[in-house]
């Protein structure tokens, strides 16, 4: 990799600070989930899986201004692939869920490719055109994919060191939470390796960067493979958590509810990632309650959550287009500000310049 | 005919066009000299609103119009032929008169009478404006803002990469626009010893500040002014 | 043989819609460089509204012509209260922004009408010709479709060419700043350009929702259809469009006739990809390769 050098000292603090943010983030989690009830875990779990797919949706966005119309799609490959492997042939977890990102990067590489010579609006029509396309495979070989009722799994259940009673929910909110501190350690790496830098500097001016000799193409056609690996391995996840995989689940809305939990996260922000697994993961709900409380019609309260998705992309571009984590971080600079004018200086000087700034 | 009025906009934090004030009268023509970034196009663009004014006004034909739309400044008659040309070269040079004249309906000028100003325009008028020379577009360029029949005319830059022949008629051309339709013309060159040559006034910018507004033989003779800005 | 036939003229009836919704891009790229996104879903709308009209006890044309309207208005709507606040933002947000008016309206369509599929009336007897004792596919209502979009076409071309409405709106979307300087009202331009670009919209989805049936997602694959058109097309030209089109319309109706229809859109994703591989500026633009 051709990519500009970092140095060691500085890849190791990276490396350091990732792997005890993992550490931690695990261990919170191993104690938190035992004080969970078991829906609350379930919904763990879902977070968990959302989590890992929109954290690859958001880098990719965040280091190359690319968005991807295809993750819902490459959800669907890799759900279907741990669904075919842990189902049909009796694989066991986790060489599934490997399996399961290792065969939607492969399917990412051709994604990637294109990825990394298209600009502006064609990589979002062509992994549009992926993701409109994908679901009718299912019923293209039904014997394979199971058709239109999908492909189901026996629930994978804790291992025995665990203990008896320890709950099914429980340790599928460890699962999805250790894939998705996985897609974090990798995604974190990424975005400050020599990689990460270069994509930055394309972002910002692909010429200056090309003439820099930073192989603008095959940094891309990275950025977008590890991306599907990690919506692959959220894939995975799905059909384990919830023993199904079926393309009802994979249309192409789940694509845009994906877009918009990266977009309300903020593009590019990986802490943004959790506020949009939370959205996806509430909303939902929050809709069919009240859809139930004004006892609104099945269409209406079908669409409900549809609808606030697409207000939601729309608000947040032409309102707040840095997201929800950039909203805190502008506050926070903003306070800060504030503080520091207000002991410097008490009487603001007049002519300061106004349309400067 | 056009007044500017401590007129000031920014790019960003640099203030590009810094309390410039100066005045154009009808049948005149105004030069406004500079090296480089010295604030001349930005002063062209802050007048015809391509740029937001940020302070001072400009006022054209006794109204004031800072801060209106752009569509709006050119439709009251003031053309402004901007820097590069401006031809449009996708479309055919008969097109682009055309479209010069279209905000002013049956009033535009006929086509013919730019064809007659310029002939060589006639014998290209289905071609492609990409076809034509550096000298030709810059005739298209001024014949299609004559099109609008505008009681003022902004040019920026009308001999950048001409040669010395074509810049000279160029020139000329100018003197004789102002003279014959009594327009008012606001001439920013840097080629300062030709457009003094025509001009009555002359404006000199630097920083974006008027550094020296003198009729334009005076200004000519300042030996100081035309080492330290001028460069001839 | 005879199925050869029929699919290259169902290719050609499938071509034309294609057709029209890659010149509904094309207009709005050109005039704002905006790959509308929300297009399959706008024509949606417009073709709903006519089911309502019809159901309502309106005829056909009086529903088309509805169509045609509410297209109008759409388009220019959403020109002047969504587009124009992203037209100077990053190319990314308008894209979110088309892509969430696509959400948006998928959804009012599917809290008004509901998700299950409706079916259209056609204009035309959908019984296809006999030619020497064998029924072809091909009908009446795709000669219909055939002549509405070439005269869509060729009206758009002679707008855009003899009037100086089209002049005006050329002007605009090749140098806007110079347009603006020659007093041509861009925004206005801009907008008139959204509005035919969605009555363009509305005429393919009235055409081609007899044979999809209507429903919320329904013309998504119209969409990708139309969009890969007008790729091939090189995105910036009419006519690259409607060729781009009437190719594309071929090559899907054969992989749809020997493959099946599940694999249409991953065919057109396959064409999409080869053609910006090997000419990024489309097969048959003029126009200078993208930089870098």
């Amino acid at each position: 990799m051709s990519a500009p050098a970092i140095p060691r000292a500085v890849r190791e603090r990276t490396l350091l600070r990732s792997l005890s943010l993992v550490i931690v983030g695990g261990l919170l989690i191993a104690l938190i989930t035992g004080a969970l009830s078991s829906y609350r875990n379930l919904q763990l779990a879902y977070g968990g899986y959302y989590f890992a797919a929109l954290a690859g949706l958001t880098v990719l966005a965040g280091l190359s201004g690319q968005i991807s119309l295809g993750h819902g799609a490459l959800m669907a490959v890799g759900a279907y692939t741990s669904g075919l492997l842990i189902g049909n042939e009796g694989w066991a977890l986790v060489p599934a869920l490997v399996a399961a990102a290792g065969v939607s990067a492969i399917i990412g590489i051709p994604l990637g490719l294109a990825a990394s010579r298209l600009r502006g609006p064609y990589l979002a029509g062509a992994t549009l055109a992926f993701a409109v396309g994908l679901p009718a495979l299912a019923d293209k070989f039904p014997s394979t994919f199971g058709g239109e009722n999908g492909l189901t799994i026996n629930p994978s259940m804790p291992p025995s060191w665990l203990g008896s009673n320890f709950a099914l929910e429980r340790w599928e909110a460890w699962i999805a939470c250790a894939c998705a501190l996985i897609v974090l350690f990798v995604l974190y790496n990424l975005v400050h390796s020599g990689v990460g830098r270069s994509l930055r500097a394309v972002r910002d001016d692909e010429i200056a960067a090309s003439l820099c000799g930073l192989h603008v193409g095959r940094n891309q056609t990275v950025a977008f493979v590890v991306s599907a690996a990690c919506a692959g391995l959220g894939g995975g996840v799905f059909t384990v958590v919830n023993q199904l995989a079926a393309p009802g689940s994979f249309q192409v809305q789940l694509s845009l509810y994906l877009l918009a939990g990266v977009v309300i996260g903020g593009l590019g922000s990986l802490v943004g990632a959790i506020w949009g697994a939370a959205l996806l993961v509430f909303l939902p709900n929050w809709t069919t309650d009240l859809a139930n409380s004004f006892s609104l019609s099945t269409n209406v309260s079908h669409n409900l959550p549809l609808a606030i998705y697409g207000v939601v992309l729309i608000a947040a571009m032409l309102l707040w287009p840095s997201g929800i984590q950039g909203g805190f971080r502008s506050l926070g600079s903003w306070l800060w500000h504030r503080r520091g004018r207000r002991s410097r200086s008490p009487g603001a000087p007049a002519d300061r310049p106004s349309a400067a700034s | 005919m056009l007044a500017v009025h401590e007129l000031s906009a920014h790019y960003g934090p640099v203030r590009a066009v810094d309390h410039v004030s100066l005045e154009v009268s009808a049948g005149s023509v105004t030069a406004v000299l500079g090296a480089n970034g010295a604030g001349k196009t930005s002063l062209l663009r802050t007048i015809t609103g391509l740029i937001p004014a940020s302070a001072g006004r400009v006022i054209f034909e006794g109204e004031d119009i800072t801060r209106r739309p752009v569509e709006e400044i050119v439709r009251r008659g003031l053309a402004h032929v901007p820097e590069g040309r401006g031809v449009i070269a996708e479309l055919s040079v008969d097109e682009n008169l055309r479209l010069g004249g279209l905000w002013r309906g049956r009033d535009a000028a006929p086509r013919k009478e730019i064809y007659e100003l310029f002939p060589r325009l006639h014998d290209r008028r289905t071609q492609l404006a990409s076809r034509l020379s550096g000298g030709e577009r810059q005739m298209l360029s001024i014949g299609r803002a004559l099109m609008g029949r505008p009681r003022a005319l902004l040019l920026d830059e009308p001999s950048l990469g001409l040669a010395p022949l074509l810049v000279a008629q160029i020139m000329a051309m100018i003197r004789r626009l102002a003279d014959t339709l009594d327009l008012a013309v606001l001439l920013v060159e840097q080629n300062a010893r030709s457009a003094l040559s025509v001009a009555n006034r002359g404006v000199v910018l630097n920083l974006g500040r008027v550094v020296a507004d003198e009729e334009s033989h005076r200004l000519a003779a300042d030996e100081g002014l035309r080492h330290a800005y001028l460069g001839f | 043989m005879t199925k050869f036939i029929d699919l290259t003229l169902s290719g050609i009836s499938d071509g034309a819609i294609y057709a029209a919704v890659a010149l509904a891009l094309v207009l709005i790229w050109r005039a704002t460089r905006i790959v509308n996104f929300a297009q399959g879903a706008m024509l949606m709308i417009t073709t709903f509204i006519a089911y309502a009209v019809i159901g309502a006890g309106a005829s056909y044309v009086v529903g088309f012509l509805a169509a045609l309207l509410s297209g109008l208005a759409l388009g220019a709507v959403t020109e002047r209260v969504l587009i124009r606040r992203v037209e100077h933002a990053p190319p990314l947000n308008a894209v979110i922004v088309t892509l969430g008016l696509y959400t948006v309206l998928v959804a009012v369509a599917g809290m008004i009408w509901g998700n299950t599929p409706k079916s259209f009336p056609a204009a035309f007897s959908l019984r296809g010709y006999t030619v020497g004792g064998t029924t072809l596919l091909f009908t009446p209502n795709d000669t219909f479709i055939v002549l509405v979009v070439i005269a869509v076409a060729l009206g758009l071309a002679a707008m855009f060419r003899f009037t100086s409405l089209g002049l005006q709106m050329r002007a605009a979307a090749f140098a806007p700043e110079v347009a603006r300087l020659l007093g041509v009202r861009v925004g206005r331009m801009f907008t008139v350009g959204w509005a035919l670009a969605a009555v363009a919209g509305a005429i393919a989805g009235v055409l081609v929702a007899p044979s999809v049936f209507l429903g919320p997602n329904s013309f998504d694959p119209i969409l990708i259809g139309g969009f890969v058109a007008a790729v091939l097309g090189g995105l910036d030209s009419p006519p690259g469009a409607v060729i781009g089109g009437l190719l594309l319309g071929l090559a899907l109706s054969y992989v749809s006739g020997y493959e099946g229809s599940a694999l249409v859109p991953l065919a057109a994703l396959a064409i999409l990809v080869l053609v910006l591989m090997i000419r990024p500026s489309g097969l048959f633009s003029a126009a200078q390769e993208r930089r870098v």
